[in-house]
């Protein structure tokens, strides 16, 4: 295929997935009304995972502070709560993007429609839960008064690189699984100890010139970002943001590319 | 103007069910070169092989052929589900299918919410969806029940609110699998009066059914698919009448092939004190075959092998045909045909006369029985005739087509 067909094709994918919007809409509903109908907790479901996570930051933090002496304070809790949203969003994401096509075989084998919005509609369908803990933190940082700065401005730049790479992750692996089934696996061992190797609860500068190496993981770097802009009132390490912004528009890209070049074996290898 | 085009269309499948996992596959990539496109690895075939035909705009065109032809794989192929492996498919305009159309309902959802659902899946606007919402409800007759899970549902209202959302959506070409029977006979009338809409309404319909009453009466064109391949295209009537012959000419060899198991040989006495022989069919010329067409006469001849004298014999005739059906039985003694003995070699003649069975393929079961049938001396049962197709009737299959006159009764009706 030439450079020029090849373009034309990904602009015939993007207007097809266009006009497929309604689907997206729909199947995002889904999920999220499956989610919260026959839930108890209902709504709470979305801080109920991320308020887990915090506890757990704040207990490491304190054993942290415990050795090295230094008192812990409310900013720090504050800081560990702001990195574990975006962190939670993303690993959720994926788990539910992995099965996406697996778990919608019936969809898959029977009816066309541009496959992409099975993953699309689970990452949003999380992306959901993310809002309605991102309120529930707002006021929580209103209330302690963490106060605002004009490095805030670089937060939806990097919630835009952090649903790129989401998204870009999403659909390689989600058609990674449908061929090989234990892909599934490797993410899960992946994401379970995943947190110890990205600074979602710790910071990465406590590693002094070593940072680099969870730097790396764009992960780190946006939420690196994300707490300099909210937290400490900082302007981001803009070295590390680029690199971050680069680095999710390339897995956004290659996640596309490789869906749609797979997209015509799913049902008969599904 | 074509909608579909197929231009040389291959596609292969792999037999069995193979599980993939990156455990098996990393080493696979250290070892020898890969196969070729147009190559056959083992455990593959091809299930369509060269496929070639065009449809028109506003043409109805059916695909028929016997199981495994690749009719369904055509199909998948036309609603961009599989991808082929050679060739090319041009298709101008949505295509929608009157076909599963309750893969993507939620248990959970509502009736409501699922109708949404589906209409965007099968590549409705919700705009359109909610200026059809009310036909649709009202179509599938579910009433109050659409803001009920559909978990709730029975199964067939499911199936027909499932329907209802693909009758209302207005495809460019319209894919037809098997006819749809869901619900009950007031829904099934809906069904076909919608079926009619369509057709009126000038969509491009590729219809594939094994209910060939239908194709015949709805198609203007018709594919014959064998093995993978056209073997036709044509008029209705003419191709109709090639796939039957295929369809009789299988089951006929897979008949055999059964009767010719040794279970089916095993005689009921040991010591065989009689065979029967030299089974032959003949027509009314007394012309040996084993074709025969619809309103010629039948008879059967044979011959039997007495090792000792049988007292009072009495001989018997089963007609049964290739589905199991019994079609028609008579023996020497009902029939007031009296044997006093026979010993040694001899032949016995039946005239079937018109006997008029419809087309198809019957087995016939000889056998030879004591004075009061309470005992089989021999049976046998593996002779195969077949009445063809002159000519297409309808759809069902009845036994026997005898010729059956029809008049009116005008005088009488005035006396009322």
């Amino acid at each position: 295929m030439t450079n020029s067909s090849l373009l034309k094709g990904h602009a015939v994918m993007f207007e097809e997935l266009f006009r497929y919007r309604d689907l997206l809409w729909m199947l995002t509903l889904r999920d999220i009304k499956i989610r919260y109908k026959q839930a108890v907790m209902g709504f709470l479901w979305a801080l109920f995972m991320p308020a887990i996570a915090v506890l757990a930051g704040i207990l490491v933090k304190t054993a942290i502070s415990i050795v090295s002496g230094k008192a812990l304070n409310v900013a720090d809790a504050l800081s560990i709560s702001v990195k574990v949203l975006p962190w939670t969003f993303f690993i959720s994401a994926i788990k539910f993007s992995v099965q996406s096509l697996v778990g919608n075989k019936d969809l898959v084998t029977k009816i066309y429609f541009p496959r992409e919005v099975l993953p699309l509609s689970s990452i949003f369908a999380c992306l959901f839960d993310f809002i309605i803990a991102s309120i529930a933190l707002t006021i929580i940082l209103t209330i302690f008064r963490i106060g605002i700065s004009i490095y805030i401005l670089y937060i939806p730049l990097a919630l835009v690189f952090l649903i790129l790479l989401t998204i870009g992750l999403g659909l390689f692996l989600s058609s990674a699984n449908l061929f090989y089934r234990d892909i599934k696996y490797v993410v899960e061992i992946i994401f379970t100890f995943g947190i110890f190797f990205t600074p979602v609860f710790y910071d990465a500068d406590i590693f002094g010139k070593y940072k680099i190496f969870l730097l790396l993981n764009p992960i780190g770097s946006i939420l690196e970002t994300i707490n300099s802009a909210v937290i400490l009132h900082q302007m981001p390490d803009m070295f590390w943001f680029a690199y971050a912004g680069v680095f999710s528009t390339s897995v956004f890209i290659f996640g596309f590319f490789i869906f749609h070049k797979q997209e015509p074996l799913f049902a008969e290898n599904i | 103007m074509n909608v579909i085009e197929f231009t040389n269309v291959w596609k292969k499948f792999k037999v069995g069910r193979k599980f993939n996992s990156l455990r098996d596959t990393i080493p696979k990539l250290f070892r020898g070169p890969g196969i070729k496109k147009g190559e056959l690895k083992e455990n593959e075939f091809w299930a369509l092989q060269d496929v070639s035909f065009n449809v028109k705009k506003g043409d109805v065109v059916g695909i028929i052929g016997p199981n495994g032809a690749g009719k369904s794989t055509i199909l998948k192929l036309l609603f961009k589900i599989l991808a082929p492996n050679k060739g090319k498919i041009s298709i101008d305009g949505n295509v929608s299918g009157l076909i599963e159309v309750t893969a993507g309902f939620h248990p959970e959802l509502t009736g409501r919410e699922n109708v949404y659902l589906n209409g965007t899946i099968i590549g409705m606007r919700k705009k359109e969806i909610d200026k059809k919402f009310d036909e649709i409800v009202e179509f599938s007759g579910i009433g109050e029940f659409i803001d009920t899970p559909v978990k709730r549902y029975s199964s067939g209202m499911f199936a027909r609110l499932g329907f209802s959302v693909v009758a209302h959506m207005d495809p460019d070409i319209l894919l037809v699998d098997e006819v749809l029977a869901v619900g009950d006979m007031a829904f099934q009338a809906k069904c076909s009066q919608k079926m009619r809409e369509l057709l009126n309404s000038g969509a491009t319909i590729v219809l594939v059914s094994h209910n060939l009453t239908l194709v015949q009466n709805l198609c203007k064109r018709v594919i014959l698919l064998e093995k993978g391949s056209i073997l036709k295209t044509g008029a209705p009537e003419e191709i109709i009448r090639d796939y039957q012959d295929i369809v009789y000419k299988k089951s006929e060899a897979e008949l055999k092939k059964q009767l010719n198991v040794p279970d089916y040989k095993v005689q009921i006495n040991k010591d065989t004190l009689v065979k029967i022989l030299d089974v032959s069919f003949c027509d009314g010329e007394y012309k040996n075959k084993e074709s025969f067409n619809i309103d010629e006469p039948i008879s059967i001849q044979f011959g039997y092998d007495a090792k000792e004298i049988i007292e009072n014999p009495t001989f018997s005739l089963d007609i049964i045909r290739a589905d199991g059906v019994l079609c028609c039985s008579s023996n020497t003694k009902d029939n007031g045909y009296l044997i006093e003995q026979i010993n040694n070699k001899g032949m016995i003649k039946i005239d079937l006369g018109n006997i008029n069975l419809a087309p198809g393929i019957y087995l016939i079961k000889l056998s030879i029985w004591d004075k009061d049938m309470i005992h089989p001396y021999a049976i046998r049962k593996k002779d195969i005739f077949r009445i063809e197709t002159a000519k297409f009737g309808n759809g069902a299959t009845p036994v026997f087509l005898p010729e059956i006159e029809w008049g009116s009764l005008n005088k009488i009706e005035k006396g009322f």
